[in-house]
């Protein structure tokens, strides 16, 4: 299968990036070393090439509606220029993918962007048309993952950096909100959003002006590998590895993002969720911090101090910031509160670990 | 990009060097190895006492984004483990031939680094 690769490849090439499969896409996981990469964003700035992010606007007379009906949080409740964390679930509650819904700027043609996850723009797109012709329901749905890059600078010194080439009021923009202007002469959105915890911003801007925007939010540039490790140390989750609809089908209770389940609304799950959060889950997805030395990875087994089977670890690794080996497992809801002693087998070793609460940096 | 291949050493298909001082033999991963690994973070190695065959594999090092096993270039007596590494596991990054090796064998038998690549085959293995 071709890979899809991002408008700025080939200057990631010339970079010396080391890339990898991701999604579907031809994307750098790291340019210098994770570790600089990850240090740079959570101490000065760092940039990231998050092209490969799925793109879908939806515009129209129904477009709030059908966008409502498709996503878990309350789509009305968002102004223009405003923008909203949200999962994507099946009729039983099952997150197919989490997602941020923006509602454009006014002065925008489309009404409202999502962004699912790489790979899932095409899926996303079937689904809104799909629903929106079994519900009767007039909106246009537009994939423009492959017109419109997505560059994200990173860190506390990141609106410094933007606000030399922009003049958007980064001041005046909160965190998930939206704006429309320029970056390097441009025309641009840009959106307080971002996956490390920092602050920091996400720039949207047509394919063939990605180098131009790139080039002028000169700082480290950061790969995947860099993402991964700063949003594990947050506790975010990654699609496909903390929740996978077939091989990890989890509800976004037991994975730790209730709060974006508007039951006052009507969604899609919504009646399965509702008689989840009545219920309870039996396992949620949890913190895990190593006590002793080892790298914990997904797939690892957890268990109790005697052996017993409790759970998987999902996502695992050493934490840059922490200097710890940090891990999320879905264990039962009694292991949810943290101190709880632990194993995590690591190859074939069960290493002693205690159970945390996420996020795992103070942010 | 160019490697670093040190003439003073002999090198294990699997990335692995040797290096023998009077009959001890010190053993470390390559540059190359640590380039395509990344981030090393830990380092899991075998105890002083322990005896290793040729091909043995004696223990893992880990990186941020992989494991990788590491095996015994040469047969003989574990004498010593490089104990920096557990606290410093980045020096296999920052000095891989140097402050980054990883033990030390009394070797079984000598004529087993001849079996072993020449620097000049194993530069043209990595590039």
């Amino acid at each position: 299968m071709t890979l899809r690769t991002p408008p700025l490849a080939e200057r990631h090439e010339e970079s010396g990036a080391r890339f990898t499969d991701f999604g579907g896409w031809e994307m750098p996981v790291a340019f210098d070393s994770i570790r600089e990469e990850h240090a740079a964003v959570r101490e000065t700035v760092g940039r990231f090439d998050v092209s490969h992010m799925g793109q879908v606007t939806v515009s129209g007379p129904d477009a709030a509606q059908l966008t409502q009906r498709l996503t878990t949080n309350d789509v009305t409740a968002l102004d223009p220029g405003e923008a909203q964390y949200s999962a994507i679930t099946d009729a039983d509650g099952v997150i197919l993918d989490d997602t941020v819904v923006y509602r454009l700027p006014e002065r925008e043609t489309e009404d409202y962007l999502f962004v699912p996850n790489a790979g899932h723009d095409v899926q996303m797109t079937d689904r809104w048309e799909s629903h929106r012709e079994a519900w009767g329901l007039t909106a246009t749905v537009t994939d423009r993952t492959e017109e419109y890059a997505m560059l994200a600078v990173q860190g506390p010194d990141a609106r410094a950096l933007l606000a030399a080439e922009s003049d958007v009021a980064l001041a005046d923009l909160s965190r998930f909100e939206i704006a429309g202007g320029t970056v390097a002469g441009v025309e641009a959105l840009v959106a307080r959003t971002g996956y490390t915890g920092e602050q920091g911003f996400e720039v949207l801007c047509p394919w063939d002006a990605a180098e131009t925007v790139w080039t002028a939010l000169d700082c480290q540039p950061c790969g995947l590998g860099a993402r991964d490790t700063l949003r594990l140390e947050m506790g975010f989750l990654l699609s496909g590895q903390d929740f996978h609809p077939e091989e990890n089908p989890r509800t976004p209770y037991a994975a730790g993002i209730g709060w974006t389940v508007e039951l006052d609304t009507e969604f899609v799950g919504r009646d399965a969720l509702e008689g989840v959060d009545e219920e309870g889950v039996d396992e949620k997805l949890v913190g895990l911090e190593l006590v002793e030395r080892g790298v914990p990875r997904h797939g690892y087994e957890v268990t109790t101090p005697d052996g017993d089977h409790l759970g998987t670890v999902t996502s695992g690794t050493m934490s840059p910031t922490l200097g710890t080996p940090i891990a999320l497992a879905y264990l039962p809801t009694a292991y949810a509160a943290p101190d709880r002693s632990v194993r995590v087998v690591v190859r074939g070793e069960p290493k002693k670990a205690r159970t945390r609460a996420t996020p795992f940096l103070d942010r | 990009m160019s490697f670093d291949v040190p003439a003073d050493c002999r090198y294990r298909e699997s990335h692995e060097w040797v290096r023998t001082t009077d009959g001890i033999a010190r053993v470390g991963i390559t540059d190359f190895a640590q380039d395509e690994l990344g981030d090393v973070v830990f380092v899991e190695l075998p105890a002083v006492g322990d005896e290793l065959a040729t091909g043995d594999d004696f223990g893992i090092v880990e990186s941020i984004k992989a494991v990788s096993d590491i095996y015994a270039p040469v047969g003989g007596t574990v004498t010593a483990v490089n104990e920096r590494l557990r606290d410093e596991p980045e020096l296999v990054n920052e000095d891989p031939f140097g402050e980054g090796w990883l033990l030390e064998l009394d070797l079984a038998d000598g004529a087993e680094l001849e079996d072993l690549l020449s620097p000049a085959d194993y530069r043209d293995q990595i590039e």
